[in-house]
């Protein structure tokens, strides 16, 4: 007798049932991130005096951040597909090395920071800043939460146990890259 | 046999193919609003003076953020082989967002309208461009 839940077996849409909840995971996400940064364009619009706040950002970090979660996506992809052939040692070493992109996100992101508050722009210092933070800060939490999840399932990988998994995290991280794929141009190009 | 031509469609060379794009994406919308005062120079000596710098950072920015997205999400998150109730479920939440900017929009972006006025906006907006201006002049004298 199978010690499964009934909610993880069947599948009315014929999408397995993990994978439906991620993809509704990030139909919720798309709002969330999607509302914040529509907020940010209607104020930015409204707002003229933020072109000379924009200015001070560094497109240099946020063109190096880029470069990594795009470069992060393509390992989680690879973890994927060498889990599709049910190599798990081979999809853990991926995923180690999307978690280790996701660091390196996190690091440039603190020494980008520490920079920017050291020169005063700090998260009271005007709406535009309160923008940056907020949005910046709200996806480099999504970074972190899933670099974990990542290990998690990159511990189970490797002894070949639950490789299903492997695709629903990297469907999660693309996500994330997509994300961040239009935070760059919103706070770091268009000025 | 399908099977082996997804495999074969996805295979490892595809995804580094589609990264090596992304990258080269990433390039030009950095050198974007770099090379756009150029762009609208060479333009106007060209006789296409409606090409404007302002037009070439929105395309190199927004337009290569949305195309980078879509070969992300076709071809890492597979929605290109993914069941339709997946992109009609997205479609969804991105209608929503839409309604969102839609409904709202117009009392953020405007200060003012038939009998309401945001005085709070109107004032910071003046505020910050004079502090802006005299910095700029200050910034010319010293």
């Amino acid at each position: 007798m199978s010690t499964r839940p009934i909610a993880t077996t069947r599948s009315a849409t014929g999408i397995p049932t993990g994978k439906l909840a991620v993809w509704w995971v990030v139909g919720s996400e798309i709002v969330i991130f999607g509302g914040l940064l529509a907020s940010y364009v209607m104020h930015r619009l409204g707002h003229p005096e933020w072109a000379e706040y924009a200015s001070h950002t560094n497109p240099w970090f946020g063109g190096i951040n880029t470069f990594v979660l795009l470069t992060s996506s393509l390992s989680a992809v690879l973890a994927h597909h060498a889990a599709e052939h049910g190599d798990g040692k081979k999809a853990a070493k991926w995923l180690v090395g999307t978690c280790f992109g996701g660091l390196i996100f996190i690091c440039v992101k603190a020494v980008e920071w520490t920079i920017e508050i050291q020169h005063g722009y700090t998260i009271t210092a005007n709406g535009f800043w309160q923008f940056y933070y907020t949005a910046a800060g709200l996806h480099a939490m999504h970074v972190i939460a899933g670099c974990v999840i990542m290990l998690i399932i990159a511990n189970d990988a490797r002894k070949g146990l639950e490789l299903h998994r492997v695709e629903l995290i990297g469907i999660y991280w693309h996500f994330v890259d997509i994300v961040w794929i239009f935070l760059f141009p919103l706070l770091y190009i268009a000025k | 046999m399908a099977e082996h031509e997804e495999h074969a469609e996805h295979g490892q060379s595809h995804y580094v193919r589609i990264w090596g794009i992304l990258l080269v994406l990433l390039t030009v919308s950095i050198l974007g609003p770099v090379l756009a005062p150029h762009i609208e120079e060479a333009a106007a000596g060209v006789g296409a003076a409606f090409v404007k710098g302002w037009m070439i950072t929105l395309l190199t920015a927004f337009g290569i953020a949305i195309y980078k997205a879509y070969l992300v999400a076709a071809n890492f998150m597979h929605l290109n082989i993914e069941k339709r109730y997946i992109s009609y479920l997205l479609a969804t939440f991105l209608t929503l967002m839409v309604l969102f900017f839609a409904g709202t929009s117009p009392d953020v972006m405007k200060h003012k309208g038939q009998n309401w006025e945001n005085v709070a906006a109107e004032a910071e907006v003046d505020r910050a461009l004079k502090s802006q201006e005299s910095d700029s002049h200050g910034g010319e004298h010293n």
